[in-house]
């Protein structure tokens, strides 16, 4: 069916470290079509309008975690977030909140890396087990228990939603300690003890204040909120039981 | 994330928070509805519920002290958590000074309670 060409007004946060003091905003008219979404019309600026332009995108569809931006202001996915659903109105486009700007769209992604190793995001065995003894057996239950907590992509949408991790940097944050709750929870591990450490920490779940944003906007329904608050509960019987623990808990 | 860990001391003020919001939940609407609306507009309950001698029973009462006196310190802890850290989330970035103000004054009325209750008598 022929249909008229629509133009939409995409404003662009542009930052280039080399030349610029601060980041400052740039608008496009970009030709678009209804199946459209954000991450195409800032691939039309940049086949098409400024090949400067920088942002970092893969998959186009929702499993990557790599084109994190905020548009309109809101934490979001922009190969899942359509341009139709803002025309005629003009859509803004910036970095994700609370991460310092390499350039354009492209953020800096380090503390992050720094966290998700510090939380040992692998299974810690419980024991030495030999290949003659057979791979891990686990009931649907023992799946159940960690399964929603696995399918986290690092896209760092919880961080540009989580106001707490705007205060605090050092904050361990809302995916990091998502993955923690998810290997704590895995029968096989026995990694838990040293994990508890990091919950336990001023750096540790008790930053969270509840807001629940980080679960609002995760395109993965991980719901960190929830990993999060589970284990202010650990935390605190960690923390008033450990007097009673044979080993001491932790320090 | 190197350096050494040190163990946040915030399940002591998370768990004050928790059981007064659980306390507020549970009790605080109905505490609304008989003193706020029930007994003065007297419907439902008996004009005197809240009569001077029957209060003071209920505060001699060692069940009642601790009914009074967890309903007044666990509200205050909730709040001085909620409000401290809701100055968080609007911006102020709040401090020492904050954190002093807030769950200094849910100490000094915890403080107050107590010293109360006791001097009400048994």
């Amino acid at each position: 069916m022929p249909e008229q060409q629509k133009t939409i007004e995409i404003e662009v946060l542009r930052y280039n470290p080399e030349t610029d003091q601060v980041p400052y905003a740039q608008v496009f008219a970009v030709p678009f079509t209804d199946d459209m979404s954000v991450l195409q019309g800032v691939q039309y600026i940049k086949d098409y309008l400024d090949g400067s332009l920088s942002f970092r995108w893969s998959c186009r569809m929702a499993i990557c975690g790599s084109c994190g931006m905020m548009i309109n202001g809101e934490p979001s996915l922009s190969c899942q977030t359509f341009l139709r659903d803002y025309y005629p109105e003009r859509v803004r486009v910036e970095a994700l909140a609370h991460f310092p700007i390499e350039r354009d769209l492209v953020i800096n992604m380090e503390g992050f890396i720094e966290k998700l190793e510090s939380i040992q995001p692998y299974i810690i065995p419980k024991e030495a087990r030999t290949l003659a003894q057979g791979e891990y057996l686990q009931t649907p239950a023992q799946l159940n228990a960690y399964e929603q907590f696995s399918s986290c992509i690092n896209c760092l949408l919880c961080y540009a939603a989580c106001p707490q991790f705007g205060l605090n940097k050092d904050f361990v944050g809302p995916a990091a300690l998502t993955l923690l709750h998810r290997y704590n929870m895995d029968s096989r591990d026995g990694g838990q003890a040293e994990r508890m450490q990091l919950v336990n920490a001023e750096e540790g779940v008790f930053n969270c204040t509840a807001v629940g944003y980080c679960s609002e906007v995760c395109p993965k329904h991980v719901d960190p909120a929830n990993a999060v608050n589970l284990n202010k509960t650990n935390s605190a019987m960690d923390y008033f039981l450990r007097f009673l623990a044979p080993k001491g808990g932790t320090k | 994330m190197k350096r050494p860990l040190k163990r946040s001391n915030a399940p002591i003020f998370w768990a004050l928070f928790g059981a007064g919001g659980m306390l507020s939940a549970l009790l605080g609407p109905m505490l609304v509805f008989i003193t706020g609306i029930a007994v003065p507009l007297g419907l439902l309950l008996p004009a005197d519920t809240m009569s001077y001698p029957k209060m003071l029973a209920f505060a001699q009462n060692l069940i009642g002290k601790g009914f009074i006196f967890a309903i007044i310190a666990l509200f205050l802890w909730h709040a001085a958590h909620r409000i401290f850290h809701s100055l968080h989330d609007i911006g102020i970035h709040a401090g020492r000074g904050a954190r002093l103000l807030c769950y200094g004054l849910a100490m000094l009325g915890t403080v107050l309670a107590a010293y109360a209750l006791l001097a009400t008598g048994f």
